[in-house]
């Protein structure tokens, strides 16, 4: 049995903090911040350099915008820089794609008192390619599923997935507990992935990533891969990573001779043996995509999305639609940052993609876009999309996905058929 | 409940204030994006084994927690519509599920023995003690 925690120890500044000294909103945060601290056995709290949060008005609606609203009318502010993820709405596009107004107001109300409270508003999910490249071994109160695993695995920081309510206490009180992630003996491998595929693009990433996370489906599971993998780039290893958070709910991977934890398989695993071994190859990737197969063969939505693309992905998106043209039966589109779009715009991308009939929505992401309502408002029921992650998520909200490989994806925008 | 339980599950301490109510146990995992209607108050994911059940006036039982952070911002927003379960017992849970119950000030607890998914079944009526990280409970078919 689990042991029963005792109190955490608090230094002279968490103190004054408990006691009001630094602010109402301060103490509120680290009151919250010390009753998880409590659940999973913390000692004490770890600084953090940076905090990443997610407040996206569909998961908040109007109670998180009155919440948020009164946490900046106390006094709330970040005491340490502070990103903040994708939203529920494009910010420059109100209705696109047929969304209700509402999602833009809410998410006017949310960036206002976010922004109020001293955040940067980029309004990424992509903020370790953008603006915050974390160093080894430093600590971090970072949101979104596919940001944590980046910044453990890729980059060796260390943060547990901290949810938007406790990113946001994080940002307030620049620690967070020491438990889960911030502790070396929870980082150390206990299953051993054996890898023979050869993924290649975002499908067959996201793919491998999500099969491994379906089989573990454990925060405290974390996996070693071993096998050539072939230098994926930038893109794939974050459609990877967040496919297999999202599938597993995993923070962390090893990968021998790719992740800094991992220079070889004993260091990865702390001298332990695997608890469970699992191997994978180029029929289990294409297995895995094919049972994401809707019942019909007509394509609704193309949706290039989750996590945001690069710009170097929406310049490749944009030579693949080069003087084609999406089908009328069919909405495709692609999201990305507030800061990407400007860059596909200066490029010269967002026009061949405009010109294409592809929307290029940018701050938001299409799972977080209230999906469920344009299943009603436009007759949506298939869904074609590269990302794992977005195929997972998105059933729940009464679509049937098709996980396909990018070309297959540009084939179904222009031919309104799933390949 | 007079009679005594008829099991009693013990572990470490939970978050929120205690609560009882009749229990709704699966043995897929959550996450309150990836499996809910919130606006319906039903199971929406058709793979999950609760699919198309109400979770509304019931004390969720799961093996585990599932996918990313929106399920914290989640937990207190249908709160406030009172439209969030009464509680949730997990065999393993993550922290996203905590920081969301702590936020909502929603029972929560895990890290129980015997294991409540293979012990509680639905329809048992169960209180949850999260402070004295005990779980009683009472059979359906007794009572």
């Amino acid at each position: 049995m689990e042991r029963i925690p005792t109190a955490m120890r608090l230094n002279s500044q968490e103190k004054a903090m408990l006691a009001g000294e630094s602010g109402q909103a301060a103490r509120l945060a680290l009151q919250m911040q010390i009753k998880v601290g409590e659940f999973f056995g913390a000692e004490d709290f770890v600084p953090v350099r940076s905090a990443h949060l997610a407040a996206d008005a569909e998961s908040l609606r109007d109670f998180g915008v009155k919440y948020l609203r009164s946490i900046a009318a106390r006094d709330g502010r970040f005491k340490i820089p502070t990103t903040i993820n994708a939203g529920a709405a494009d910010p420059d596009r109100p209705g696109v794609i047929g969304q209700d107004q509402i999602w833009h107001e809410r998410t006017q109300g949310i960036n206002a008192a976010l922004e109020e409270m001293g955040a940067h508003m980029c309004l990424t999910c992509v903020n370790y390619q953008l603006l915050d490249q974390p160093h080894l071994g430093e600590h971090l109160a970072w949101g979104d599923t596919g940001t944590v695993i980046w910044a453990n695995s890729i980059c060796g920081a260390r943060s547990n997935f901290e949810a938007g309510p406790a990113a946001l206490c994080a940002g307030i009180t620049g620690r967070t507990p020491r438990y889960g992630m911030h502790l070396a003996a929870n980082r150390r491998a206990t299953v051993l992935v054996r890898v023979s595929a050869r993924p290649r693009g975002r499908g067959q990433w996201s793919a491998l990533g999500g099969l491994v996370g379906r089989e573990l489906n454990d925060y405290w599971k974390v996996p070693c891969f071993s096998g050539d993998f072939g230098s994926p780039s930038p893109d794939e290893l974050k459609f990877f990573g967040a496919a297999l958070a999202s599938f597993g709910s995993t923070p962390m991977f090893h990968w021998v001779g790719l992740t800094p934890e991992a220079p070889s398989l004993e260091a990865a695993f702390g001298g332990a043996s695997p608890q469970r071994t699992l191997d994978v190859d180029d029929a289990a990737v294409a297995g895995f995509m094919r049972e994401f197969t809707p019942d019909q063969d007509s394509a609704d939505v193309v949706a290039f999305s989750a996590p945001q693309l690069s710009p170097t992905e929406i310049g490749d998106l944009a030579g693949r639609f080069d003087g084609r043209r999406v089908s009328d039966r069919v909405l495709c589109l692609a999201t990305t940052s507030p800061m990407a779009r400007l860059e596909a715009e200066r490029l010269g991308h967002a026009a061949v993609l405009a010109g294409a009939g592809v929307e290029l929505i940018a701050g938001t992401c299409f799972y977080v876009m209230a999906p469920h309502e344009l299943v009603k408002s436009r007759g949506f029921r298939t869904i074609v999309t590269d990302s794992a992650k977005l195929a997972n998520i998105i059933s729940g909200y009464g679509y049937q996905p098709a996980l396909r490989g990018t070309s297959d994806c540009v084939d179904a925008a222009i031919t309104g058929k799933i390949p | 409940m007079t009679r005594p339980p008829d099991l009693e599950l013990q572990g470490r301490a939970g978050v929120g204030p205690p609560v009882a109510g009749v229990a709704l146990v699966s043995q897929s995992g959550f996450s309150a994006r990836y499996d809910l209607d919130r606006e319906a108050g039903v199971f929406s994911r058709p793979a999950h084994d609760l699919f198309g059940q109400s979770y509304l006036g019931r004390i969720l039982v799961f093996p585990t927690a599932k996918g990313g952070i929106a399920t914290s911002w989640m937990l207190a927003e249908m709160a406030s519509r009172d439209m969030a379960p009464l509680g949730l017992v997990f065999s393993s849970t993550n922290p996203v599920m905590v920081q969301g119950a702590a936020l909502a000030d929603l029972p929560l607890m895990s890290g129980l023995e015997p294991d409540p998914v293979s012990s509680i079944r639905t329809g048992d009526r169960v209180e949850l003690d999260p402070a004295a990280g005990r779980v009683r409970v009472w059979r359906a078919e007794c009572t």
